[in-house]
């Protein structure tokens, strides 16, 4: 075993021993602690919660690696990632907070009168949880494939058997304080690297600024100016330039804005604080937790794509460092000596292209390529743990919440008694453990690129019926259930057809099916065209369906008040 | 409408107030200067960053962080002001 080996071993085992403590510590006593941990959790350790539970695999492993590739194209993730939480902030989470109930389809249901309109709800955040929490275990597997050598599978399964222990164990009380933890182990672990690696290119120690800052060789130019340079010479585009068009830029932002927004995961969180004021709160110092990383990550995607062109373009195979080498194991580098001489040709044009990396790897291998020290590497492998870990756990609670609360307790057995609930939740978030497992070791090769429609999903059904639900009194049932199957129906359409080719021959024709998007808009931006429309459809219908009966219209005005806001009930 | 009533729809207004200046500049940062007006304002370059690209990848996240603490503090005394605070 060498030193990096041995280091993950020793902060992984110490970590995970940890979040087992942990949940141990806070077990679920009642249904009141499994869904909203008690109703009493304080603003900043929601906010660490609910940073933990957003940062998930994708943020922490994926997106410096997305940037390192797509340059400029890569800010749709940054801005939209982050800008969903003003949204959030100011037209959502107080009043949920202030109607206080449990989950998402608690709201959808109560404030439009109907089961309908709840199942609808439960069926949009089934979907959306499942699609997200395939690729977190999957995350999970790709870490302990890759710095402790098991094998992938056995590596999801070790993940699973974590978080159905904390998860079915402690619910959202036990989740919310083991994320607290999680929390801080990720952003170290992002943080740590990230600052070396500044510090040893540019000699700022602040990532933030070493980004724009000159080089550390002494030639005064600027990184970005050279990072510039050795893209357009390699035939890439510009990285500060970008190639999509900007009206799906404007797409792909706008939805991951909005659909960050509709999370369910990421809502339920704020019905764990006390009052109006600390949700409001909480989301101001969830974002400003979650901004540390969004924004030393295009940091870390600068330096990240400038390492590697300076390490492998032209060079000697041969002469490769150690970390090439292991990852060629993986498969996620490919190295194909096109034109035999020995020597790595990394250019845009794919005839002559001869090495081909995977995006997800630039942040785990960073630190390698920056030579830093072995514990550094370990800790790496540790947050990335901690990301993938606590967003699955989250997920899961909505799933099983979802289940056992707005199916069984609310349509199927109403008067099931609160332990009967509490026994139904974890059931409920066993299996969904076993199913995101399955996912996990099985991805249907589609998994990666569901994950990124989950947002339009959100965005195309949950986003509209609440806001409507909040800030327009008169919205009734007829045009939210409208709204919301119209919505998601037309999203899974343009999904199916331009992202999967379903109706035109299958995944060899999506290429060829570009020039027809509508609007020119990608498959992945679509979601701001489905919640469009599904406002729309709502505002229509609504005018030639009856109106909301008064007593709806007096808990609308209810919501809109902060004081008074008392516990999350189930009732 | 009673005394209540019209206490509640005068601080509804105020909110909405709030939310539309804070909701614009929200707009501007990100899909203003990081999207539609990025390439003139990359003519501008402040160290290495180009302005839009910077706006894009780092500036307007800042603002999003500033205008959450913002709205708290406006809505916290909004609500002293009504009397809706606990």
């Amino acid at each position: 075993m060498n030193d990096v080996q041995i280091w993950t071993y020793a902060l992984v085992a110490l970590t995970f021993s940890l979040y087992i403590g942990i949940a141990i510590w806070s077990r679920a006593g009642s249904t009141k602690d499994f869904y909203v941990a008690g109703g009493g959790v304080s603003p900043l350790a929601n906010a660490m919660a609910t940073a933990a539970d957003w940062m998930s695999a994708a943020s922490f492993i994926s997106m410096a690696g997305i940037i390192a590739f797509a340059g400029y194209d890569g800010s749709v993730y940054l801005m939209g990632w982050t800008g969903g939480y003003v949204l959030l902030a100011l037209l959502l989470a107080p009043y949920l907070r202030k109607f206080g109930k449990f989950t998402v389809p608690d709201f959808i249901g109560d404030r439009y009168y109907s089961n309908s309109a709840r199942m609808v709800a439960v069926f949009c955040a089934l979907l959306v949880s499942f699609t997200y929490v395939a690729g977190q275990m999957r995350g999970v597997g790709l870490v302990f494939s890759r710095f402790l050598e098991v094998d992938i599978n056995t590596g999801v399964v070790i993940g699973m058997v974590i978080v159905l222990f904390y998860a079915v164990l402690g619910g959202m009380k036990g989740i919310t304080y083991t994320q607290v933890a999680q929390y801080c182990v990720l952003i170290f672990a992002f943080m740590v690297p990230a600052i070396f690696i500044s510090i040893q290119m540019t000699g700022n120690p602040i990532p933030q600024l070493g980004m724009g800052d000159t080089l550390n060789d002494g030639s005064g130019t600027y990184l970005l100016d050279r990072l510039n340079g050795l893209s357009t010479e390699l035939g890439f585009n510009e990285y500060t330039s970008g190639s999509k068009s900007t009206i799906d830029v404007f797409a792909i932002t706008m939805a991951l804005m909005v659909g960050t927004a509709g999370l369910p995961h990421v809502i339920v969180r704020f019905f764990t604080v006390k009052r109006v004021k600390d949700a409001r709160k909480s989301a101001g110092l969830a974002l400003l937790l979650i901004a540390i990383l969004y924004t030393t990550a295009p940091a870390v995607a600068v330096f990240a794509r400038t390492n590697m062109i300076d390490t492998v373009s032209n060079q000697d195979y041969a002469a490769m460092p150690g970390w090439f080498k292991k990852w060629e194991k993986t498969q996620l580098i490919t190295f194909t000596d096109k034109n035999g001489d020995g020597k790595i040709q990394y250019v845009a044009d794919p005839s002559k292209n001869e090495l081909i990396v995977d995006r997800d790897i630039m942040v785990l291998a960073n630190p390698e390529i920056a030579n830093l020290p072995a514990w550094v590497i370990a800790l790496v492998a540790a947050g990335g743990l901690a990301a993938a870990l606590s967003t699955a756990a989250g997920l899961l609670l909505v799933i099983s919440a979802s289940v056992s609360h707005d199916l069984v307790k609310k349509i199927f057995v109403p008067n099931i008694s609160e332990k009967g609930e509490l026994w139904a939740a974890r059931g409920a978030a066993t299996v969904a453990v076993v199913i995101a497992g399955y996912f996990g070791i099985n991805p249907p090769g589609f998994v990666a690129a569901v994950v990124a429609l989950a947002f339009g999903l959100a965005a195309a059904s949950f986003f509209p019926a609440i806001v409507l639900g909040i800030f327009y009194k008169k919205m009734n049932k007829e045009g939210a259930i409208a709204g919301m199957v119209v919505g998601i129906l037309l999203m899974l359409f343009y999904m199916l057809k331009f992202k999967f080719g379903v109706f035109d021959g299958g995944k060899e024709a999506v290429e060829s099916l570009k020039k027809d998007w509508w609007f020119g808009i990608s498959p992945e931006g679509f979601g701001t065209v489905a919640m469009i429309v599904n406002f729309a459809v709502s505002i229509a219908i609504m005018q030639f369906t009856p109106a909301p009966p008064q007593k709806v219209q007096e808990i609308v005005e209810d919501i809109r008040i902060p004081s008074g806001a008392g516990e999350a009930t189930g009732h | 409408m009673s005394e209540k009533q019209k206490k509640a729809t005068a601080y509804w207004k105020e909110n909405i107030r709030y939310l539309f200046v804070l909701l614009a500049i929200w707009f501007l940062v990100s899909y203003g200067a990081g999207i539609l007006f990025k390439d003139i304002l990359n003519t501008i370059k402040i160290g290495g960053f180009e302005l839009g690209f910077w706006f894009a990848q780092q500036g307007s996240i800042y603002v999003f962080v500033l205008l959450i603490f913002v709205y708290v503090r406006l809505m916290n005394k909004l609500d002293k002001k009504y009397g809706y605070h606990e």
